[in-house]
């Protein structure tokens, strides 16, 4: 028994079972009284509490959906509806995931030059880096539609506008934790490469770019994660494109409360795939770089 | 000075000189540009006695002042000088951080100037570019603009911080700093729940949060309960997973040596594992500081009352008022680079201790 109690699995499994259950309860307490309001506007009699519960736990519009509406509206818009149907959140997830991934993949390339440039250059390190810190107290999201609609006045129009969003938002942990770990070798192996009178573009590549590789790894996984919140983000306010944050939109407009706690399921779950991916990255990476598995 | 920075001077005194002889036939108007084209041409006598980088620095604002009054006709001269300055930017900028890297400078300050020169740089490009090549107006406005609606409209943009700021980002944050906080250390008395929870906090402050704004909007209205709300969650999870860290950082010398005083919990909390868990704190707390505007004010596009940034930047953006929406851009900076810079200041005084404050370098 005292090996189930010290598994992790068994302890984030019994989180999230109360964490379900405080759901359901919530179900119940948020949509008591709109319930009771439907059933007195139709001259019903409130039925027994089973019937009550059921019906509480099936509203078309509730506060609070039940977990399993929720459920059931995730997997009728994704494998129940056709593909290339307007209404599968497979398609809009898709769009959004197309925004993230270019957004992310810009985001990174930028960010590890600009990490290369302040690492080599004392100028750069002291005039650029408190910029990009203060860039990031800019809120970007905030002007994100101002940007879709200069960038559509230029005629920038569909992916770019809104990966450019997840660019401003996911280049800034990969600057930060990547002249981190540029600079992580320690003056020791430093001293040695000087030895060997190896240039600075040797050093860089055989001891700071292989030293570098956990930083960049663990910078990616929150910058994929940030990429996204930027593609949702930009989608409420470009919404010609389509996309999960659309379908949030016209759900809020619409008080469709099932279908937006699907799309946030659906952005959850987007969220675990892009971080678990960049995980198996790292691990590939660092295996075939000859780390020892942790 | 390095070659490099050799090469960058000469560079700049030539395309002063350049700058100078264009502006030569239209001197009644483009004065300043003549003038400044002249001593940076002076400025190449470097190559024989060499000139302090306040040299630099002087010649940069020359130029930058020379653009600014010339933007009323582009052409060459202009650009020229728009290159010098930079350059001349740029060369300050280099020997001031390489002076400052050697220790030489010890005045204090010296950290700010670099920066401060670079914004200026930026600026003053910014418009320059803007202006002179007559981007539209839609696609980035030149500072010059967004500042005369800004001082135009303080009255409203007050209004909004007030709603916004105030109201919303401040209580939102407070609640969810506090919340976060305080169910970190309820957790980490049991380590069944910490085992349980830290994957989950880790898992769920990698999801977009701020999704859950139309949702708190229906249930707590449109005013600014609702952005708390929506600032509460997404505030919580960096700072409870931050504080688990912090809290379990406390190292076990330490931790042996309350016990042979037999220090009770709390003692053992309050005396030494907060005070440990406090770098980690702080680091959440920055992160937060920023968090919760960007949700702040996204929360506002959900449906808000006619008062607030994210409402007058999303109505701002309806009717092509860009000028208002990057003059409310410009009031979210600067209040977001505040409450960072407070924060550090206050990281700074708190954890004195830590080896990167003592340092020197936070």
């Amino acid at each position: 028994m005292s090996g189930l109690r010290d598994s992790r699995t068994f302890a984030i499994l019994a989180v999230l079972a109360v964490l379900l259950v405080v759901w359901y309860l919530a179900a119940i307490l948020f949509n008591l009284q709109p319930q009771l309001d439907s059933y007195k506007r139709f001259d019903l009699a409130v039925p027994a509490l089973p019937q009550l519960i059921a019906d509480l736990w099936s509203q078309p519009k509730p506060i609070v959906p039940a977990p399993h509406q929720v459920l059931a509206e995730v997997w009728n818009a994704t494998i129940g509806q056709d593909i290339s149907s307007k209404r599968s959140l497979l398609l809009q997830a898709g769009i959004t995931l197309a925004g993230t991934v270019l957004g992310f993949l810009i985001g990174t390339a930028l960010g590890l030059l600009l990490a290369v440039y302040i690492v080599h250059n004392e100028a750069a390190n002291r005039s650029l880096m408190p910029w990009i810190i203060a860039s990031q107290t800019i809120p970007i999201l905030a002007i994100a539609p101002m940007l879709v609609v200069g960038f559509n006045a230029i005629g920038l129009t569909g992916l770019l506008p809104k990966a450019l969003i997840s660019t401003y938002l996911s280049f800034f942990p990969v600057v930060v934790g990547m002249v981190k770990g540029f600079r992580s070798p320690d003056q020791m192996q430093l001293d040695l490469m000087r030895t060997y009178h190896a240039s600075r573009w040797t050093v860089f590549w055989k001891l700071r770019w292989p030293a570098s590789m956990p930083f960049l790894f663990t910078s990616m996984k929150v910058g994929v994660s940030i990429a996204l919140i930027g593609a949702l983000v930009a989608e409420l306010t470009y919404t010609g494109g389509g996309g999960l944050g659309v379908r949030l939109l016209t759900g809020s407009y619409n008080g469709q409360t099932v279908v937006m706690w699907a799309v946030l399921v659906i952005a959850a779950m987007l969220a675990a795939i892009l971080v678990v991916a960049v995980g198996l990255a790292e691990r590939w990476v660092l295996r075939s770089m000859g780390a020892q598995p942790a | 000075m390095t070659q490099w920075q050799r090469l960058l001077a000469i560079a700049a005194g030539l395309s002063g000189l350049a700058a100078a002889i264009a502006a030569l036939p239209q001197v009644s108007t483009l004065w300043l540009v003549v003038i400044a084209g002249t001593f940076a041409a002076i400025s190449l006598c470097r190559l024989l006695v060499p000139l302090p980088y306040w040299i630099d620095f002087c010649l940069a604002i020359l130029a930058g002042a020379a653009v600014l009054t010339g933007l009323g006709q582009p052409g060459a001269p202009l650009w020229l000088t728009l290159i010098a300055m930079w350059l001349f930017a740029w060369l300050f900028i280099d020997r001031l951080s390489t002076a400052a890297a050697s220790g030489g400078l010890k005045w204090p300050g010296v950290g700010l100037i670099v920066p401060l020169a670079f914004g200026l740089t930026l600026l003053v490009m910014w418009e320059a570019l803007v202006q002179g090549l007559n981007v539209n107006h839609v696609l980035l406005p030149p500072p010059s603009a967004i500042w005369a609606k800004l001082v135009e409209s303080v009255p409203t943009l007050w209004k909004d911080f007030q709603q916004t700021f105030l109201k919303g980002v401040l209580s939102g944050f407070a609640l969810g700093t506090l919340a976060g906080l305080a169910v970190a250390i309820l957790v980490d008395r049991s380590p069944f729940l910490k085992r349980g929870i830290l994957p989950i906090g880790n898992f769920a402050s990698a999801l977009p949060i701020v999704g859950i704004a139309p949702i708190m909007v229906m249930w707590f209205g449109y005013d600014w309960q609702s952005k708390a709300a929506v600032i509460l969650c997404v505030t919580f999870f960096p700072m409870l997973i931050n504080t688990l860290a912090g809290l379990n950082s406390a190292g076990r010398m330490e931790g042996d040596m309350m016990r042979t005083y037999a220090a009770s919990y709390w003692q053992n909390l309050f005396k030494l594992r907060l005070p440990a868990a406090m770098p980690f704190i702080f680091n959440a707390l920055k992160i937060n500081s920023t968090l919760a505007l960007i949700a702040g004010i996204v929360a506002e596009f959900f449906g808000s009352p006619i008062v607030g940034m994210g409402f007058r930047i999303s109505t701002g953006v309806g009717r092509l008022d860009v000028d208002m929406v990057w003059a409310e851009v410009a009031v979210a900076a600067v209040a977001g680079s505040a409450s960072y810079g407070i924060i550090a200041l206050i990281e700074r005084a708190v954890t004195f201790w830590h080896p990167s404050v003592r340092g020197g370098r936070a």
